[in-house]
């Protein structure tokens, strides 16, 4: 049954991949804006909706 | 009258037609076309009339030229690529977003553009081999997002975001979900062999898991309840931070003595509740400053005049690098940010930005000027006399209490609460304890722990945070932002209340203008709108804006003589527009003196006969005497003006009987005004704007600035309000004594679970169990109790409001 110490510190090591998850994505500011985000996710769709306008310039040109 | 498609304004002044769509000048065009030319007129699908009206910026962003001030502004830069932030007052919806961030469609060596919404800046990345940071602030200025750049910026790469809180928070939470886990089985205290073997296991996982939540998430309790000993204040703080401690010790003791599984639980969970209590109160609103000085009104940049030979150069330098003796430029529209001698020019300053004095003052070469004032007419040419650190208006921010963190005598009330709370606990563990040692010694060392453990006033600690926290999201709701939850708190005991007059109860935009005099013919109505019109002076300004404008005329003579008036011919009519004596000259008749003194007027005469004069009247906010007659009921209400006294007599109408009134107050003489209320044990609370009441602002128990736009001009203080809300002040007042009421009433409920704990814990009967029951359950029930209350009060507030 010393399988348990397997399944113990696997659960650990899982937990501590998502700590280490969080606190990566904290430094990266992940966090610090938790607003704008929730619009800009709304844009997208629309944009590639209203290309009727027969414009030649490449927008997605981002180099 | 037609709105205009792009900014929404009514379109007064003039209707610009374009492609069937109105709009209210042609800057508004001008921006409708770029978006229109450059496949980005989704921006009006998102939003009605998203646009903000762009303005002049000719010049005004010159100084980004010099490469050592551009260099300040980038947050990074190397051979290609520079990245950039701004703050941008103008975003205020999603549309804003949307167009800021498809940049690189007007300008495809933008590479890459995100917006923080809340705290209204942007962040650019650019090609700078591509295009220069004045062309990129150019182009944010023509689509109507120009960015607000002021000395404050010139330092802003040592801005470190401090996020700790949440790291903290993070531990306690992982820890806490963790314990919960690996205790589950002793909950149930089965003696089941295999369960048995592995308990070693589990309880050290626990304690390992506890470690970091007690030294490194809990640190801060220790530290304040420290620094309360050492000041011998029994804060709130201290009762926390022995019952962690003593939980932790007597956990430890219990798995390595192997006397049972401890309360790692109750440990981790405590901390992690009270944490969130923490990042709860934090969170709010930190894009908001409240602790602006000077430098976030000054420009970063002068030009200077360098009077090389014979030939005089312009240059664009940082205002740091001013020295006495230098020439400076200051054009219209621009803050002076030194003091100096006026050597050219035609000066007309705006003080009320120091002073709070409204009106602009004429001055004349030679004359000297102070720093923060605005010019309002035309190019100055000014010696400068002193640096920007030794200037008049910097010096009032070297005035003592900015200096020091102004550590407030303030008892907030879980402090006062908490005193007696931690002597009661005290008490009963020992005199517990006392009793188990005579009685059963085996048992005492359990007792005293135990009384600790459950006494430990989570839920009390809880309550003021929560409760507050609500109040303070109820309150940025309604666009009345307080800095900290502690504000909230002094705001209920506020028992005075001080007032600026101009800029605070008067509405910074727009005078109310009456007429006295002989009444004026038609073309002698027409012929003052077209000589308005071709005045910059202020005064001219807002009373053409108010005139109902027809027939405007080409003038045959103009001429403005500065400090006097100006005077204007069409046909041989001759019209005289400005002060008494430059109006009456030479006026043989006999007329009416009209009384208007310390009044602002704007005096007529046609062909030499003097007609009457425009008296300006301080457009007062709405709902002011309701508001100030409802605050005087309980409290003190003063006025303290820095402007001369001529207002008294429409205000002394328009307030209740009780107001006290001072007129003609200098930047120190309030600060020296509310720290003689407090002396008197006044608890004083001062609602202001601009820099001059910057002082008394820190100075009172509760600083309120009033602000037209929250996000740029507010100095330090405690709380902001929107100018626009100001007639809910009296909700606010009535809200924060709900708040108090709340936080009692929830200290009466953790008081009653604080109970039912001792009498487990005194007869000894604290199990695990019982402790990983109760505290969370006390925590979360006040929570839950404090958050439901609030919300019912702000609700019935907010909807008493609409209705």
């Amino acid at each position: 049954m010393s399988i348990i110490y397997v399944l113990v510190s696997i659960s650990v090591i899982v937990a501590l991949g998502f700590f280490i998850a969080f606190v990566v994505s904290v430094r990266k500011g992940q966090y610090d804006d938790t607003y704008t985000p929730s619009i800009r996710m709304l844009f997208e769709d629309e944009i590639v909706k209203d290309p009727n306008k027969d414009q030649p310039i490449e927008t997605n040109d981002k180099h | 009258m037609e709105q205009c498609t792009h900014c929404g304004d009514s379109c007064v002044n003039e209707t610009v037609y374009h492609k069937e769509k109105a709009f209210c000048c042609n800057g508004c065009k001008t921006v409708y076309e770029i978006l229109h030319d450059n496949d980005l007129s989704y921006y009006y699908e998102l939003e009605r009339t998203p646009g903000v009206s762009p303005r002049e910026f000719e010049h005004k962003f010159d100084f980004l030229d010099n490469p050592s001030i551009a260099e300040k502004l980038l947050d990074f830069s190397d051979e290609h690529t520079n990245v950039v932030s701004f703050v941008i007052p103008a975003i205020h919806c999603s549309s804003c977003i949307w167009v800021l961030e498809n940049l690189n469609k007007l300008q495809p060596a933008v590479q890459a553009s995100q917006v923080n919404f809340p705290e209204k800046t942007i962040r650019i990345t650019f090609r700078s081999d591509r295009l220069s940071l004045k062309d990129l602030v150019l182009l944010l200025s023509k689509i109507g997002y120009e960015p607000y750049i002021s000395l404050e910026d010139s330092n802003k790469k040592d801005r470190v975001i401090d996020r700790s809180l949440i790291y903290k928070l993070g531990v306690a939470g992982f820890a806490f979900g963790n314990v919960m886990f690996l205790s589950f089985p002793e909950y149930f205290e089965v003696n089941e062999f295999w369960l048995d073997r592995f308990k070693p296991l589990f309880r050290w996982l626990m304690f390992a898991f506890s470690v970091p939540v007690v030294l490194y998430s809990a640190q801060d309790y220790f530290i304040s309840a420290f620094k309360g000993l050492r000041s011998k204040i029994l804060n709130i703080d201290v009762p926390i931070a022995l019952g962690i401690l003593v939980l932790f010790v007597r956990s430890t003791m219990e798995i390595v003595f192997n006397w049972g599984t401890g309360f790692f639980d109750s440990l981790t969970g405590l901390v992690f509740f009270l944490l969130v209590g923490k990042f709860f109160q934090q969170k709010t609103y930190n894009y908001l400053s409240f602790e602006r000085d000077y430098r976030s009104y000054f420009p970063i940049a002068v030009t200077r005049l360098n009077n090389t030979s014979e030939e005089i150069s312009e240059e664009q330098i940082e205002v740091y690098e001013i020295k006495k003796g230098d020439r400076i430029l200051v054009r219209n529209n621009e803050l002076l940010p030194v003091d100096g001698i006026l050597i050219k020019g035609n000066a007309l300053i705006d003080y009320s930005f120091v002073t709070g004095e409204s009106e602009a003052v004429a001055r004349k070469s030679g004359d000297k000027l102070y720093a923060g004032g605005k010019q309002q007419a035309g190019v100055l040419e000014v010696e400068v006399l002193k640096p920007v650190e030794q200037s008049y208006l910097t010096q009032l921010w070297s005035n003592e209490i900015f200096g020091k963190d102004h550590l407030s005598i303030f008892q907030s009330l879980t402090d006062s609460i908490s005193k007696r709370f931690t002597i009661a606990i005290l008490g009963i563990a020992f005199l517990s304890t006392f009793f188990w040692l005579l009685y059963d010694p085996y048992k005492a060392f359990n007792v005293f722990t135990a009384v600790l453990i459950v006494a430990c006033p989570c839920a009390i600690a809880l309550a003021a945070p929560f409760t507050l926290g609500n109040l303070l999201r109820i309150f940025g709701r309604m666009k009345f932002y307080v800095k900290e939850a502690s504000v909230i708190e002094k705001i209920a005991a506020v028992d005075t209340v001080v007032f600026d007059k101009t800029g605070t109860l008067t509405s910074g935009s727009g005078h109310h203008i009456i007429y006295e005099g002989v009444a004026l013919t038609p073309e002698e109505t027409e012929l003052l709108n077209s000589t308005l019109r071709a005045s910059n002076h202020p005064l001219s300004r807002s009373l053409y804006e108010m005139l109902e404008v027809h027939n405007i005329r080409t003038l045959d003579a103009f001429e403005e003589q500065v400090g006097k008036g100006i005077e204007a011919s069409v046909d041989k009519q001759l019209i005289r527009v400005g002060s008494y004596s430059f109006v009456s000259e030479g006026d043989t008749s006999e007329h009416l003196p009209i009384t208007t003194a310390n009044k602002t007027t704007v005096h007529i005469s046609s062909n030499n006969l003097y007609k009457g004069c425009y008296i300006f009247q301080n457009h007062y906010r709405e709902g002011l005497s309701e508001v100030l007659s409802s605050i005087s009921e309980d409290k003190e209400v003063v006025i303290l003006s820095g402007d001369n006294d001529g207002e008294r007599e429409h205000l002394e109408h328009l307030l209740p009987k009780k107001t006290k009134m001072y007129f003609g107050k200098k930047p120190e003489d309030k600060l020296a005004f509310i720290k003689e209320l407090q002396k008197q044990g006044k608890k004083v609370m001062m609602v202001g704007d601009g820099l001059n009441d910057a002082g008394a602002l820190k100075q009172s128990n509760v600083g309120i600035a009033i602000a037209e736009n929250v996000n740029v001009f507010s100095p330090a203080c405690d709380a902001i309000l929107d100018a626009g809300q100001f007639e809910k002040l009296t909700d606010f007042f009535r809200l924060s004594k709900t708040g108090i009421k709340i936080i009692k009433w929830s200290f009466v409920l953790s008081l009653i679970y604080n109970i039912v704990g001792l009498g487990f814990a005194v007869t000894g009967h604290l199990a695990p169990v019982v402790a990983a029951i109760l505290m969370p359950l006390s925590s979360i029930s006040i929570v839950i109790f404090t958050t439901v209350a609030t919300r019912f009060h702000g609700d019935r507030l907010l909807k008493n409001n609409k209705s």
